[in-house]
């Protein structure tokens, strides 16, 4: 086995190591699939740093979009400190890594991308706007909504997650409503809606790499903002790069990798450096070498 | 230039610990809590 290929399988299964670990560390709840119902420990006061929806019946900790919409949309509407503080810090410290590395949704798309199906590559010029639509969602469903929609009670309901988020279909509906007759009993055209929105996700998964992260996530939108000053940063060194652009065929994201290495549209997957044939990425903390 | 991000990325760490903090003492982590203890039927789907 070549050097190149043995250091591309180690990224690779480190990557693969990382999202399956988080994924099983912060739902580990495992009864809570036998039985239908959620934990309800105190854990569930901390946000986890990924799209991880707090009804999935493992979840052992909240989802900081869920619990930034419920805080905003609550009465009083007061100013999410703490939700917004979380994932500042997150964002500041490993950016997008968190998508790339740590997400269960995230390694649900790339899981569907091995299907062996012909893949699409979306043109560019529908590529490159698309890619604002998140930051339209974030705004949108996420903050506005919450805060100036409310409904009689007063409370404005979580509109991401009610009509858009299909890691709650996912993590919460499917296995809940599996396990929980009167939960079945009352699903209607909402629960027909959301398994229709992931349907479609799951469908475009198969054929384009992570079409959820790349236009629809509100999370990695707002990590996204950070990504130029997080403190784990990619390098790209230019004296050692051949622009042979392998870098750029591989990136799951379509990132131009030797133009703008940090993009905000760059998940920190590791893919550009494992399979760049002359070490010229290196990725760790900014002023150190890694 | 570095050090100009460098300020601001310490800057950022800063405001976000600042705001944990704030979050914490207005008790926001048990609203988080309370909501999350409880099954969300917006985001299953149910209503």
């Amino acid at each position: 086995m070549s050097g190149m290929h043995r250091n591309r399988l180690k990224r690779l299964s480190f990557q693969r190591i990382c999202q399956v670990a988080f994924a099983v560390l912060i739902n580990g709840y495992v009864v809570g699939f036998q039985k239908g119902k959620i934990y309800t420990g105190k854990s569930k006061a901390l946000c986890v740093p990924v799209l991880n929806c707090y009804s999935c019946p493992g979840a052992l900790g909240a989802c900081p979009i869920g619990s930034l919409q419920t805080v905003l949309g609550a009465r009083g509407h007061h100013i999410p400190f703490y939700v917004l503080g979380m994932l500042m810090l997150v964002g500041i410290l490993i950016g997008r890594a968190a998508c790339g590395l740590l997400c269960p949704f995230g390694l649900v798309q790339d899981l569907l991308h091995k299907i062996p199906v012909p893949k699409i590559k979306v043109p560019l010029k529908i590529d490159k706007p698309a890619r604002y639509l998140k930051y339209g969602i974030l705004l949108v469903t996420v903050l506005l909504l919450p805060l100036f929609a409310a409904d009689k009670t007063g409370i404005a309901p979580p509109y991401f997650c009610k009509y858009i988020c299909p890691a709650g279909t996912l993590e919460g509906g499917i296995p809940l409503l599996l396990a929980n007759e009167t939960l079945r009993r009352a699903a209607g055209a909402l629960f027909t809606w959301k398994l229709l929105v992931l349907l479609v996700i799951v469908f475009a998964s198969v054929c384009i790499h992570r079409p959820f992260c790349r236009y629809l996530c509100p999370l990695g939108a707002f990590y996204a903002l950070f990504q130029r000053f997080s403190f784990y940063q990619l390098r790209l060194d230019k004296e050692k790069c051949v622009d042979c652009k392998q870098c750029e065929r591989s990136c799951p994201m379509a990132v131009e990798v030797t133009r703008n290495i940090n993009s905000p549209e760059c998940i920190r997957c590791g893919k550009c450096k494992a399979v760049c044939p002359v070490g010229a990425i290196s990725s760790g903390k900014v002023g150190r070498e890694s | 230039m570095k050090n100009k991000r460098r300020v601001i990325s310490f800057g950022i760490l800063a405001l976000s610990l600042v705001l944990i903090g704030i979050g914490v003492g207005n008790g926001e982590h048990l609203e988080v809590l309370q909501k999350a203890v409880m099954v969300c039927l917006e985001c299953i789907g149910i209503g």
